[in-house]
């Protein structure tokens, strides 16, 4: 099965509305050729899911300060002062979900879970229109899960069935993107031919698409 | 004292909280600081969100983009470090397995309240890793000037939207050392080029006052 697709073939997976789950922390681990070929294709009204709301010159923020992001799902837009603009002036809906729970949301939408328990913003604005659980005596937000059309990730070593290994901290949110979404395209850093099986982190069966990273 | 001086004043004195081997997460700001003041005979574990532990100082040259800390910035990783996914992170530190979290804040309250995520019509950043590491973190130090240009931040109630109900241990400002316990704010230590008049007036919460010692900051 050749998963290979040329950043050409990338326009039969994505369409105006989708939503995409985006790899990377603050841009780190953010499949940058891709997000300049999105960018390109300007498809539009997207939903996109990521950690933050990336830099204006790098990761996300391209996107969004070119006006194609109707919804962003993210902990953190800080770095990126257009994204705090267009929430403000109400062209963009910004959800802002705590970090730790982005992460465990995104993780039960990939492994088949109604949701998760935890205590993290309790008593705080995040709570509102939540389900409060008691387990144990102790309180818990219900948050659900999360899924998205399509992720993109960024690997530094990708074999060619798909298998990922991710560097340092390019890793962060990449590993559990590839599980939540109902496609999944890899940018490569390098295509190898080998990859010990003990250190794969992404096993290639949640992998559709490899791209390969251009230099 | 100029800003600069208050801030290493603060950042000195936090960083004799921490135990050789403990776990910690320190906020970007002033708390990053802290990580300048560690004593020679304390190890700790340096814990990053985005996804290590064993964060090393920023690099002078030779960077690798591939390493960053929480703010996205350059860094490098110490002997024995390791790096981890967000999931993993996350159960490090909502899993009560960060020892201590080191965050500035906008406000504090009397019941361990604070608020440092947004200014609704001004500042939107967002709670980013903040609600997670409070809620999580065996012990809560916030680190910030007393006052903010004179403006109280150390309050009966948080007025700003929360970040956290009731989460927080200590605070250390350039005037003292404040601990949360069930009744208020117990002042534990003051730093002499302030009366205690004075640190209870730059102060809208009620101290309580017991024979606090002198804020130690020797080296």
């Amino acid at each position: 099965m050749n998963k290979q697709l040329s950043i050409e073939q990338l326009k039969q997976h994505v369409f105006d509305g989708m939503s995409i789950m985006v790899g990377g922390f603050m841009a780190v681990g953010t499949p940058e050729g891709i997000v300049d070929a999105l960018l390109e294709m300007n498809v539009k009204d997207l939903t996109l899911i990521c950690n933050d709301a990336g830099l204006p010159e790098k990761g996300i923020g391209k996107l969004i300060n070119n006006g194609q992001v109707k919804t962003l799902i993210a902990s953190h837009i800080g770095l990126n002062p257009r994204a705090g603009e267009l929430m403000g002036s109400g062209e963009m809906e910004v959800i802002l979900v705590p970090q730790g729970t982005l992460a465990e949301r995104i993780r039960s939408g990939g492994a088949g879970l109604g949701g998760v328990l935890t205590p993290t913003g309790l008593g705080t604005i995040v709570e509102e229109g939540k389900q409060i659980l008691n387990i144990q005596g102790k309180d818990y937000l219900l948050e659900l899960p999360l899924r998205a059309d399509l992720a993109i990730l960024y690997g530094t070593e990708v074999d060619t069935f798909g298998n990922i290994v991710y560097t340092k901290t390019t890793r962060n949110f990449n590993p559990l993107m590839a599980t939540a979404t109902d496609k999944v395209i890899v940018e490569a850093r390098d295509i190898v031919e080998y990859i010990n099986p003990d250190h794969v982190m992404t096993p290639h069966i949640f992998v559709d698409y490899i791209i390969k990273e251009a230099k | 004292m100029d800003i600069t001086a208050m801030k290493h004043l603060i950042a000195k004195r936090v960083a004799k909280e921490f135990k050789d081997g403990d776990v910690v997460n320190l906020g970007i700001g002033l708390p990053t600081l802290v990580a300048n003041f560690i004593p020679n005979d304390v190890t700790i574990n340096l814990q990053s969100e985005n996804g290590l532990i064993g964060l090393g100082p920023v690099p002078q040259d030779n960077i690798d983009y591939d390493i960053t800390n929480a703010g996205g910035q350059p860094v490098t990783m110490v002997n024995g470090g390791m790096y981890f996914d967000s999931a993993m992170s996350f159960a490090i530190i909502r899993g009560g397995h960060v020892d201590v979290t080191v965050l500035g804040s906008l406000q504090v309250d009397e019941s361990g309240s604070l608020a440092n995520w947004i200014i609704p019509g001004k500042m939107v950043p967002g709670m980013g890793g903040a609600m997670d590491l409070v809620t999580g973190a065996k012990k809560v130090i916030i680190a910030m000037t007393h006052t903010n240009k004179g403006k109280h931040k150390i309050l009966k109630k948080c007025t700003l939207p929360l970040t956290a109900k009731h989460q927080v241990n200590l605070i250390v400002t350039e005037m003292g050392v404040m601990e949360i316990q069930d009744d208020g704010i117990h002042l534990l230590e003051y730093n002499n080029e302030f009366t205690l008049e004075e640190i209870q007036d730059a102060t809208e919460a009620k101290l309580i006052i017991n024979q606090p010692k002198i804020m130690d900051l020797e080296e």
